[in-house]
């Protein structure tokens, strides 16, 4: 058997050796390559990287989104006040311009790192990766990650969180999950946020907006709360409460958690196209 | 602004790989995207000359595959066609499905030339 004359191309192997295949190569040195990795590895692998950090300090991190103004620094400031009587936090911040955000968490007496990100319209795990050296995460419990506001491109960019947050104010449309399927197929809980102002709104409709989510295959829960009022706020302590309960016992077994999003799809279409 | 990022990544990715493989030239370079992935093909398709200008990428050829969103239920087991913002099964209706096809966002495969005798691209 040789590699000249073509005497050891089988049945079994020939698939390998056409366009396509592992081992295609035209003349002229051309040569085929097949890869199948995510085109955001490399935000993949420092991704990997920051949850690896999290998880050696059995620190629980919870990415925020949303679109701009739907109270992602509202919840925050109103989760922190009771939030630091049991647990140590800290919060990363993530805007365009500015420091106003992390300004109204540290008042607070919450540590907040601020990523200005320019004219990126999304955090991304490089830009989390380099805020986590200003924190000390031994001394830390729960890191909230909050997002640049916008529902498309966060999505897409794993930043090394264990669950994704997804807050949608009732001033917005209750269609948004189905306008922003990728966004709200990442979430592991949706909240329906300033739900005060429900009762002067006649066309949001949160059971509606409960079942756009469902339309896309997501089994998060969904929560009703307004931060400013203080209305439903003990449904979301308790279940960060049952988060970071989950979270320290996977650190014990030694085991990490990725946020939402299916990640089967990937994997079965590669094996499925596999040479 | 996302789809430019998105290729500047896939290129490093590239590069990588052709210098592994000891390419001098990258002759085309196939992504899987799918439309639930978060990124559009036409996109990055336009960003993709800038991303690549003056990298061993510039002269390939960006193929672009786009997949169905194909689902299967966990309920009935039936495997249907999915549109983006109704996941649900299309045989039973119901919402506990699992994606199979539609949210890829892939490197795929690439065409280099290599620095070999019998290569007639230098």
């Amino acid at each position: 058997m040789c590699d000249t004359c073509g005497c050891n191309i089988t049945k079994a192997n020939q698939h390998l050796l056409k366009p396509g295949g592992k081992f295609y190569r035209t003349a002229e040195g051309h040569e085929a390559v097949t890869v199948l990795k995510g085109l955001l590895s490399e935000n993949d692998h420092t991704a990997n990287h920051n949850r690896q950090h999290f998880d050696k300090h059995g620190v629980l991190a919870i990415n925020l989104m949303s679109s701009p103004g739907s109270g992602k620094t509202a919840l925050l400031e109103a989760t922190l006040d009771a939030l630091k009587q049991r647990f140590r936090v800290a919060v990363i911040e993530g805007d365009l311009e500015t420091e106003n955000d992390a300004e109204r968490i540290r008042q607070k007496g919450i540590p907040a790192i601020q990523i200005s990100t320019g004219s990126a319209c999304h955090l991304d795990a490089h830009m989390v990766h380099d805020a986590l050296h200003q924190l000390s995460l031994q001394d830390l419990d729960i890191v909230f990650i909050e997002n640049v506001g916008n529902l498309v491109c966060p999505a897409s960019f794993d930043l090394g969180q264990h669950l994704n947050v997804t807050l949608l104010s009732v001033t917005e449309g209750d269609d948004k999950p189905s306008k922003y399927p990728v966004m709200f197929r990442a979430s592991d809980l949706m909240l329906l946020t300033k739900t005060d102002l429900l009762a002067v709104l006649d066309d949001f409709d949160p059971q509606r907006a409960e079942t756009n989510l469902r339309n896309l295959a997501s089994t998060a829960p969904v929560m009703q709360l307004s931060a400013r009022k203080q209305i439903g706020m003990d449904a979301w302590m308790d279940w960060l409460q049952q988060q970071k309960s989950a979270q320290t016992e996977r650190t014990r077994q030694g085991q990490t958690r990725k946020p939402a999003i299916q990640p089967d799809g990937p994997r079965m279409h590669a094996a499925m196209h596999a040479p | 602004m996302h789809e430019l990022s998105v290729c500047q990544e896939m290129l490093q990715q590239v590069d990588r790989i052709a210098t592994e493989k000891q390419a001098i030239s990258i002759d085309s370079i196939t992504l899987h995207i799918g439309p639930l992935s978060g990124v559009e093909a036409h996109l990055l398709k336009q960003a993709f000359p800038f991303a690549a200008a003056g990298t061993r990428a510039q002269d390939a050829q960006l193929i672009i595959e786009t997949l169905p969103i194909r689902v299967r239920c966990q309920q009935c087991g039936a495997e249907t066609d999915a549109s983006a913002n109704r996941l649900l099964c299309g045989n039973c209706g119901d919402y506990h499905t699992q994606l199979l096809s539609g949210d890829e966002m892939l490197l795929a495969s690439l065409e280099l030339t290599r620095n070999n005798q019998e290569a007639t691209h230098v």
